[in-house]
């Protein structure tokens, strides 16, 4: 009861056992591992140089557009690097970002579970992502890719002469992998929560994830059909896209985003999740509205895939279907303002703690919200066709996929950083690389809005010359940006090796994750946890690890 | 120098722009103060509340349950107000006002081409009177482009499978942007051009400046280019049905279907006549896919458009086949 303070409990020491990263040495210890805390290690290494490669294509963009002529690359140059760039941080490193990297080595432990239902099937997910990377990057050897990563027909399919099948092959291969590591999270959140883990007593990042992997399993197929059809038509001229061939190019953007506009939800519901962790455990409070915060998840997954063609207001679809899917729209902000108006209420009488993982939460609840109100712009009908393809919608993505979804992640990274590594980052230089974050990104994408409203398309590598004033302190931005992100690389690095020993609980948060030692050990728990509280239930989980202490 | 020429708003330069503009400032405003509300919110808060030795833990009081209602219902209710005004405003773009101006245009890798009623044609330019209700049908030769008028408001994709009909009413004498919005390979940001908007007097003489005949004489001319006139004659005689009077009115077909007469009918007749063929005709019009090219295609409109008179539905007595 309350009665207990917060000094009055000190937490287990960490077990003098082996943990997951010692239990094994070797290239092939790593490999063929089947523990989910390995895969998510192997999936962190091979993002983080997935984004670092889409930085360096997004940083060679806003170098050209420093100046209104095409100096610095030639068009096609441009074209690839804006291409390889979305579909590097989308398909390669967003996607998988959060749910393969922090869900893959969190989840199980956060329900009390030795592994995942099927930890084969997960090492598969890391192989297929991989075979789809080397694609990748295979074509970005030889050349490369001009397509956008919308892969609109007829020029896809018939226009373009850069390497679409390779690349939509890597896509097609890397959607295996996101739907074999969904369908592993819904089976392990059904089956094997601890005794006395209720559903309502699941930390809400539970639920964003399993409503993450309902979207993954449900939308993804429809990609890689998507993907086939425009293989198929590209290789032998069957005509299902273009016109020319008696095909209709409409087509192919309906199926498209009948995807991706869910997968935007793929994107950033797990980053809401991350959120909800990181409010309660920086404040120490239980998450205003658990049960709204929890269904607003299910209610995004669903709502998202009623939506997809408010990406087509001015391609030509009638104006009755435009108007049902604004309002459908307007449908989907109902839950996620819901969530924003709930994290912050969290903070009324708290015990708000700045350090950095709250940092990014603080960030990414206020840049999510602008990303999201300016989505009620683009869901306006009449005002869309003004600002859709301008540089307004590229802000407006950036603040919710990197303002809201990157910070999200990073926020993540560092909240579980000590769980998972057993130390602790430097926390200055940690807040000075958030504090970078911030300011980076706003001086970069908020020019943009303006710039979009002003009229300049997106896709453009040369630009009207009254532009340049905004382009040049997007750029700027874009630099600060760079060091902000390339701080935590190096402390985190840093800390694996100098970083403060963790302990069990060096945030004195709640959640099944804190109960085990630091790195945990191979089976995650020495025993089978019973869980006796409700979520973020503070003074019930401190009561019942002071009695632990007791004993 | 360089701050001189640094707008931060875009010009307005014909009718909608103004609405457009009060929708967008009314989202601004609105849109502002609530991330405003939430970034002071949260930063007040999380000092206020900050972590200190008598706080460790939080407090177990809530914040009033009755505001998880308000920020569902409020919310709401704005959002629909949105809803209702964007469609408001996108129903006005899709109405093209009676009286306007005809212009085609073609889009292709990496240029724009507009023709005038009158047959003047221009490359990346366009002349436009004032004041006057434009109306731009138009069709792409290859890949999806998208035609952007930035001080107009509006923009439309211009497919390769069909025609798209947008319009706009320009307020300003001026040149203004041209822009190409959807990404079209290497030169797309080179698919630009300017609009130069003139007194309806200025552009009376700049029509008079050499043409090759109007729009629908070209495609009269092309009528009998491509000996669609051995059927399709001005009386009933011919194997195909007399087309006078056909732009606009209802068709019925040999499914007792009906469609209205529009560009995309006209269009889908020439180039896959299979697909809808007229009650009481057989299914014997060659198709002119591939042969005809966009421009022709849409002086051919022009010229099918031109027929007025009354249509004579009548189909022949014994069916021609
Ligand atoms: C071999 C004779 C023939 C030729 C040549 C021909 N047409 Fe036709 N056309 C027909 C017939 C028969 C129909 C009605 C059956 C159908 O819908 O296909 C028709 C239908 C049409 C229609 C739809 C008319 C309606 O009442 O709905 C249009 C428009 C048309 N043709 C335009 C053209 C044009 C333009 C050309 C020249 C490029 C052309 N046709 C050449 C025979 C012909
Ligand atoms: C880190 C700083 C980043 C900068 C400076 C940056 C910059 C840019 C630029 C200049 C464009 C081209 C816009 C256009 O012409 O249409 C772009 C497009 C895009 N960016 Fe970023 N970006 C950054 C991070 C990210 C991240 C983290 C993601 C996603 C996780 C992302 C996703 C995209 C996507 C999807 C596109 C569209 C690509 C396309 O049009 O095909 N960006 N970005
Ligand atoms: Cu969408
Ligand atoms: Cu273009």
């Amino acid at each position: 009861m309350t009665s207990v303070t917060y000094h009055d409990v000190q937490f287990l020491e960490p077990a003098k056992t082996r943990n997951y990263l010692n239990v094994d040495y070797g290239a092939l210890s790593w490999l063929l591992t089947k523990d989910h805390k390995r895969i998510g290690i192997l999936y962190m290494v091979s993002i983080s140089v997935m984004f670092i490669l889409g930085g360096f294509f997004a940083l060679m963009m806003r170098l050209e557009l420093l100046t209104p002529e095409g100096d610095l690359l030639t068009s096609d140059t441009y074209n690839k690097f804006f291409t390889l760039h979305g579909i590097i941080m989308i398909f390669f490193f967003l996607i998988p970002s959060i749910p393969a990297v922090l869900g893959n080595f969190i989840l199980p432990i956060q329900l009390g579970a030795k592994d995942l239902a099927f930890p084969r099937i997960n090492l598969l997910s890391w192989y297929l992502y991989m075979i789809g990377a080397f694609t990748g990057l295979l074509v970005v050897i030889i050349g490369g890719v001009d397509t956008g990563w919308t892969f609109y027909t007829p020029f896809s399919t018939q226009y373009s002469n850069t390497h679409v099948i390779g690349t939509t092959f890597g896509a097609f291969i890397v959607g295996f992998s996101s739907i074999l590591t969904g369908l592993n999270f819904i089976v392990t959140i059904h089956r094997m929560r601890a005794p006395g883990l209720t559903w309502y007593r699941l930390p809400l990042f539970v639920w964003a994830m399993y409503a993450t992997s309902l979207v993954q399993l449900l939308a993804t197929p429809i990609l890689a059909i998507t993907l086939v059809m425009l293989m198929i038509e590209r290789f032998i001229h069957v005509g299902i896209f273009d016109p020319a061939l008696g095909g209709d190019p409409l087509l192919f953007q309906h199926m498209f985003w009948f995807y991706s506009h869910p997968a935007v939800y793929i994107m950033i519901l797990p980053a809401m999740g991350v959120a909800s962790e990181v409010v309660a455990a920086f404040t120490r409070k239980k998450i205003f509205g658990y049960t709204f915060v929890a269904y607003s998840s299910l209610a995004i997954a669903f709502l998202g895939f009623l939506v997809w063609a408010h990406h087509m207001f001015v391609a030509g679809i009638s104006v009755y279907s435009a108007m049902i899917f604004s309002f459908l729209s307007y449908f989907v902000a109902v839950p996620s303002a819901i969530k924003v108006f709930n994290w912050t209420a969290t903070l009324y009488k708290g015990s708000v703690s700045w350090q950095t993982p709250m940092l990014y939460i603080l960030g990414f609840i206020g840049l999510f919200t602008m990303g999201g109100v300016t989505g009620l712009f683009l869901a306006a009908l009449g005002l869309d066709v003004h600002v859709t393809d301008t540089y307004f919608v590229v802000a407006h993505f950036h603040y919710i996929m990197v303002g809201g979804a990157v910070m999200g992640y990073f926020a993540g990274l560092h909240y579980w950083w000590p769980k998972i590594t057993g130390r602790m980052y430097p926390e200055w230089w940690a807040r000075l690389g958030a504090l970078l974050v911030f300011v980076g990104f706003n001086l970069t994408f908020f020019p943009q809005f303006i710039l979009g409203y002003l009229g300049m398309p997106r896709r453009y590598h040369a630009y009207a010359p009254e532009f340049q004033v905004l382009n040049v302190m997007s750029t700027a931005g874009a630099s600060i940006l760079a060091v902000g992100y390339m701080l935590p690389l190096v402390y985190l690095l840093w800390s694996l090796r100098f970083g403060r020993k963790a302990g069990t609980n060096p945030w004195g948060a709640v959640g099944l994750e804190w109960t085990t030692s630091s790195p945990p050990p191979k089976d995650n728990f020495h025993e089978t946890p019973v869980v006796t509280w409700e979520a973020y239930d503070y003074p019930a989980m401190l009561k019942a690890m002071g009695e632990t202490q007791n004993v | 120098m360089m701050l001189t020429d640094f707008p931060l708003f875009p010009e307005q330069a014909s009718t909608v722009a103004k609405q457009t503009d009060a929708l967008f400032i009314m989202l601004t405003i609105v849109c502002g103060a609530v991330s405003v509300l939430i970034f002071t919110m949260i930063f007040v808060l999380a000092i206020m509340y900050r972590r200190r030795p008598d706080n460790e833990l939080a407090q177990e009081e809530e914040a009033p349950k009755i505001l998880e209602a308000t920020w569902i219902v409020v919310p709401f209710i704005f959002f629909m107000a949105t809803f209702v005004w964007g469609s408001w405003l996108y129903f006005r773009l899709a109405r093209v006002p009676d009286n306007a101006l005809d212009i085609y245009a073609t889009g292709k890798q990496w240029m724009w081409k507009f023709q005038h009623p009158t047959g003047q044609r221009e490359i990346d330019e366009l002349h436009v009177p004032v004041n006057r209700p434009i109306r731009i049908t138009m069709a792409s030769e290859d890949v999806i482009h998208s035609l952007f008028f930035p001080s107009f408001r509006v923009k439309a994709d211009v497919l390769p499978s069909r025609y798209r009909i947008m319009w706009f009413q320009a307020t300003k004498v001026g040149r203004f942007h041209i822009f190409c919005t959807e990404y079209c390979g290497t030169l797309h940001s080179g698919m630009i051009g300017w609009v130069d908007v003139m007194q309806p007097t200025d552009y009376q003489k700049w029509l008079a400046g050499g043409s090759e005949g109007s729009l629908a004489s070209q495609g009269q001319a092309l009528f009998q280019k491509y000996a669609c006139n051995t059927c399709h004659t001005e009386d009933a005689t011919g194997r195909g049905p007399v087309l006078l009077g056909l732009y606009g009115s209802t068709v019925t077909l040999a499914n007792n279907a009906t469609v209205v007469a529009d560009e995309n009918y006209i269009r889908e007749s020439i180039l896959s006549p299979q697909a809808k063929i007229v009650k009481g005709f057989g299914p014997i019009m060659p198709t002119f896919q591939g042969q005809v090219n966009e421009d022709d295609l849409l002086k051919l409109l022009a010229y099918v458009r031109s027929l007025a008179g009354p249509r004579t539905t009548t189909p022949p007595k014994e069916p021609k086949s």
